[in-house]
């Protein structure tokens, strides 16, 4: 049974399990499945000021944090306990040819680890890479009322009309970002 | 003793309703170790996050480049078995453990689903990851996507300072 759970798992089999906590925490509690309201209920606990949109009852939605906390609680446990060890991921050798010539070089973890280290932190690539791409999340999302999990799964697992447009729009967003804008970044910083 | 003691007036539980899907609806007041039965589904997803390599980098850029299946199987299995647990959930009408009905809200759409979607986007493909990936990066060792979270919080923050003079 280890051994099962130590190799990566098949995608209908990680989508079942996502689907699941759907109606897991609406039973648990009538909680609705997101992600990216724990970064406004930060906001609205620690740096509301005078603004209106952060003045509401956070400790309403503090189970968010402790959800998110088991996120990062899970992920250590399969990183570290799950996880066959010198495991290089597997990935389409198309996207490895086109990253390659736009200068990434490591493909042994889940993510390149020559763009996201410590090291970069102050350099243009850790500027574009973690902070830019972080504020336009952290922006949009919001903007857009959800993320992935609270309008592509949520939403259109509830079978939400807002929910069908933002997620065609987070694709439009990604397709532009990942064939046009992603090439022009790797040419500034290289 | 009770966690939460105040009493949210209307205009509150517009505000906590307003630009999210994701809310508490639940009416029950419960000492505030409640929510780590919430811990434990986020142990799960975290697990799953990983095991199925949803958080890397590459992954994402497979999925925009359209070069694996994989991110559109695992997403399109989640929206199935979601859908059918909700019809099934309201057919049912099932209620939580604690006795209280489940209750879902329609969701209005605004000009945000447009541009905002697109402007989150185009973050997901430079960082690689959306929301619930960022934190099991974290999870996964590596640290420096904190200061991607911290950015994304600022994100937020920003869009809560302008979203008067934003178009909805």
């Amino acid at each position: 049974m280890l051994e099962l759970i130590k190799q990566p798992w098949h995608w209908a089999v990680s989508g079942t399990v996502i689907g699941l906590i759907v109606p897991l925490l609406l039973i648990l509690g009538n909680k609705k499945f997101g992600i990216s309201s724990s970064f406004r209920h930060i906001c609205a606990a620690c740096f509301s000021g005078d603004i209106k949109f952060f003045k509401y009852d956070w400790q309403k939605e503090i189970w968010n944090w402790f959800f998110v906390g088991g996120i990062i609680i899970g992920a250590f446990i399969a990183s570290t306990f799950l996880t066959n060890p010198g495991e290089a991921i597997r990935i389409a050798p198309e996207t490895v040819e086109t990253l390659k010539s736009y200068g990434v070089k490591d493909f042994t973890s889940l993510l390149p680890a020559d763009l996201f280290n410590w090291g970069n932190l102050f350099s243009l690539k850790g500027l574009i890479f973690f902070v830019f791409g972080g504020l336009l999340i952290g922006f949009g999302t919001r903007y857009a009322g959800g993320c992935t999990s609270g309008h592509s799964i949520m939403g259109l697992a509830n079978l939400q009309k807002a929910s069908l447009i933002a997620t065609i729009f987070f694709m439009v967003g990604g397709f532009i970002s990942a064939n046009i804008l992603i090439p022009l970044i790797f040419k500034l910083v290289q | 003793m009770t966690f939460n003691e105040h009493v949210e007036t209307l205009e509150e539980i517009e505000i906590r309703h307003q630009d999210t899907l994701c809310t508490n609806e639940s009416h029950l007041v419960h000492p505030w170790w409640y929510n780590f039965k919430y811990t434990v589904v986020g142990i799960f997803f975290g697990i799953v996050f990983v095991k199925a390599e949803i958080i890397s980098w590459f992954r994402i850029q497979e999925m925009f480049q359209l070069t694996s299946f994989f991110m559109y199987g695992v997403i399109g299995t989640a929206v199935v078995v979601g859908a059918l647990s909700i019809m099934l959930l309201k057919k049912l009408k099932m209620k939580s453990i604690y006795g209280e009905v489940i209750t879902f809200e329609d969701k209005q759409f605004n000009k945000g689903q447009i541009y905002g979607a697109t402007i989150f986007g185009i973050g997901w493909a430079i960082a690689g990851a959306c929301p619930g990936p960022l934190f099991a990066q974290v999870g996964s060792g590596f640290s420096v996507v904190l200061v991607t979270i911290v950015s994304a919080i600022t994100g937020t923050w920003i869009y809560g300072k302008f979203r008067d003079k934003l178009p909805h």
